[in-house]
């Protein structure tokens, strides 16, 4: 039996009834169409959350913490000797696996600045090295960063993120204008400091479009008393990025000269530092990479484990996770709508035989075999099950527009090819499932009977 | 040998608790090249020898043998191809596929034996010319006149050079005209040498055929033929 006569058959059997055969492939168009467009979906929220997980450093940047002895070392409580320079100048000659090393002393949440009567408490005052541009994935947008020299010379330079210019200068939608405060000055805990830099306004791809679509379309002015909408705005991930925009980075060396002084012995300032974040070559040697860092610094530390290392791996991990759970959920949908499109070709198939009884019997009358029978309508049900699958995958494109419309400021949802595979031959699958029952029906009419039925 | 042997061949149908013999031990030969008529009221086992003449069915008891094949016990399969290379049908109701055009319609059987798809374009051709309808290959049935579409399904039914031609009241849903124009193409085709089986309830029309087999009550009542019997 030819399989492309077969072929032709089922296709001409759908033409001449076009509309009955497009209700039936209708069933796996939405379905496929909705499989993709979940996948699309899905992909664009995963998106959104690796974006968040991007901009605090990537899963590359390991963060070495301070914590308490192990109890078996408690006793040693007195002799520990913190995180310090001597441990970053140890990494810096001996941890061959890590690519980035950059210390941070952070002034704590108690911090103020301020300009003229503007006050401000930013999320993060550090003194750092250059390198944490690259550490903590920041741009500099208008200035520069300070480089070695102003850490050499610990002079009263900084760089600020956007929304320290936003309180102490006024943001644009204030203003109405970009204000670039290079050269200006500002109080730090009471040190006069220079801005030389400013870095770009971090948001995510969802906290972006939003913006936009609030210019594009003004909200009315908002009746009542001002309300602050908190750090949980702009979608998953969205603080990350508002924690970024209120920075502000001075030289280490500025930091540690002047505001550690009053907490140091012996005269030397106090040099713990309040971060260490190493950025190691590659996740895959992350294990070794970690084990490597720790054995320099049990070295540095006299043996006494204060210290650990905290990775993005959980977050990396949660994230999966929790993009699976979507993925299942959503598909499982999906894929029982695709069901529910195979029941209605199974359906139209036991119509379609039933109205062709006689036509079987003559088929069978001069010389088909029962499995030439079963081929063909099997045949018919998944060519109606192909072609609602590829108008599917071209519908789910419009279902992805459709999505974009309706939700212009959510992540933007992107089609994936494997999606659109797994959809289609799914679609094919239960296309096959659904044609069984009705083949065998046809298949075992008994050609006497079949020839009779009027 | 005969073409067609039949030895003994009963077929019950049980309906309920009845049992109903529409075949009653009938022993019957078709010799290569006869053109036989098979008469008889409805009812009384005719079409049931034509099924199994057919190979549509098997007896209940007896043998059936068809060019030497043994067809009371064939699987469905063998039962198929035996209809695609051995048995040619045509029919009351011409019973043509309505979405495939004359020329796909004669085409069929072909496909289903396995013919190379350039050798189907000639023969379809060919045997449309020996049913004088080789301008009408890609018109639908329904376009075509009764008496056009019965030489449709005759030339579908001697597209696989079958031994045996079936044909079921092949005049019954025509005029007298078309219908004696139908019987001239079957005289011609035995002329030209192939076998042919006529099942009729007419008397006029069993006429035409030198032999003729009258079925009464699932038992052969009378064998006429007519060369035996002088008459012609």
């Amino acid at each position: 039996m030819n399989i492309w006569a077969t072929i032709i058959v089922g296709l001409k059997e759908i033409w001449s009834h076009k509309f009955r055969s497009a209700l039936t492939m209708l069933g796996i168009v939405l379905g496929v169409a909705s499989l993709v467009g979940m996948s699309a979906l899905v992909k664009g929220m995963e998106n959104g959350m690796r974006e968040a997980m991007q901009a605090v450093g990537g899963i590359e940047k390991v963060s070495v913490i301070q914590q308490e002895l192990p109890p078996a070392q408690s006793h040693l409580a007195d002799q520990v000797v913190g995180i310090t320079m001597a441990d970053v100048e140890a990494l810096k000659q001996n941890a061959t696996l890590t690519k980035l090393i950059t210390p941070e002393m952070n002034m704590g949440r108690g911090a103020v600045v301020s300009r003229g009567k503007k006050v401000y408490r930013p999320w993060n005052i550090s003194g750092t090295w250059p390198n944490a541009l690259e550490m903590n994935v920041h741009t500099i947008e208008y200035g520069r960063m300070f480089n070695e020299i102003d850490d050499d010379l610990a002079r009263n330079v900084c760089v600020i993120g956007t929304e320290v210019r936003d309180q102490l200068f006024g943001s644009f939608e204030e203003t109405g204008k970009e204000i670039i405060p290079i050269g200006e000055n500002i109080n730090i805990n009471g040190q006069l400091f220079t801005i030389i830099g400013m870095f770009t306004r971090y948001e995510s791809e969802k906290q972006k479009k939003e913006r936009e679509y609030q210019m594009a379309n003004p909200s009315p002015e908002r009746m009542g008393p001002q309300r602050r909408t908190g750090w949980g705005r702009g979608g998953p991930g969205g603080w990350a990025f508002m924690m970024k925009n209120s920075t502000i980075y001075m030289p280490l060396n500025t930091m540690w000269m002047k505001f550690r002084a009053a907490s140091g012995t012996g005269g030397i300032p106090d040099p713990t530092l309040s971060t260490l974040n190493i950025r190691i070559t590659s996740v895959e040697e992350m294990e070794a990479a970690l084990q490597q860092a720790r054995n320099v610094m049990m070295q540095t530390h006299f043996a006494m484990e204060d210290f650990d290392f905290r990775t993005q791996e959980n977050w990396d991990e949660n994230i999966s996770k929790q993009v699976n759970n979507y993925r299942w959920s959503g598909g499982i949908i999906a894929a029982i709508s695709l069901i529910v499109g195979g029941i209605g070709i199974m359906n139209i198939m036991f119509a379609s035989i039933t109205e062709r009884i006689r036509e079987i019997g003559v088929r069978k009358a001069i010389g088909a075999t029962t499995f030439a029978i079963f081929v063909q309508i099997l045949i018919e049900s998944i060519v109606v099950a192909f072609i609602g699958g590829v108008l599917g995958l071209i519908a789910s494109y419009g279902l992805v527009e459709l999505f974009k419309i309706l939700i212009p400021t959510d992540n933007e949802p992107v089609i994936m090819m494997s999606s659109m595979v797994i959809a289609f031959s799914f679609g094919v699958f239960v296309g096959l499932l659904a044609g069984l029952l009705p083949a065998v029906k046809a298949a075992k009419l008994d050609p006497i009977e079949a020839l009779r039925y009027e | 040998m005969a073409l067609v042997e039949l030895r003994n061949v009963s077929k019950i149908y049980q309906v309920g608790d009845e049992e109903i013999r529409a075949l009653d031990d009938v022993t019957l030969d078709i010799e290569n090249g006869e053109f036989i008529s098979i008469i008889g009221p409805s009812g009384s086992g005719k079409s049931t020898l034509m099924h199994l003449l057919g190979c549509l069915d098997t007896p209940t008891h007896g043998t059936i043998t068809l060019d030497g094949i043994q067809i009371q016990n064939a699987t469905s399969m063998q039962l198929a191809a035996i209809r695609n290379r051995k048995i040619g049908f045509v029919f009351q109701s011409f019973n043509l596929l309505p979405k495939l055009n004359v020329a796909q319609n004669v085409e069929v059987p072909m496909i289903y034996a396995g013919v190379s798809s350039r050798e189907r374009r000639e023969r379809v051709m060919e045997a449309l010319k020996r049913v004088g309808l080789e301008n009408r290959a890609k018109h639908r049935p329904m376009q075509l006149s009764g008496g056009q579409q019965q030489r449709v399904a005759i030339a579908r039914a001697l597209i696989n050079r079958p031994r045996i031609i079936f044909a079921d009241e092949p005049t019954g849903n025509l005029d007298t005209h078309t219908g004696e124009a139908i019987l001239n193409l079957f005289r011609e085709l035995s002329q030209q040498g192939s076998t042919i089986v006529l099942v009729t309830h007419n008397p006029e029309i069993a006429a035409v055929t030198p032999r003729r087999i009258e079925i009464r009550d699932g038992k052969i009542s009378i064998n006429i033929d007519k060369r035996l019997a002088g008459l012609e």
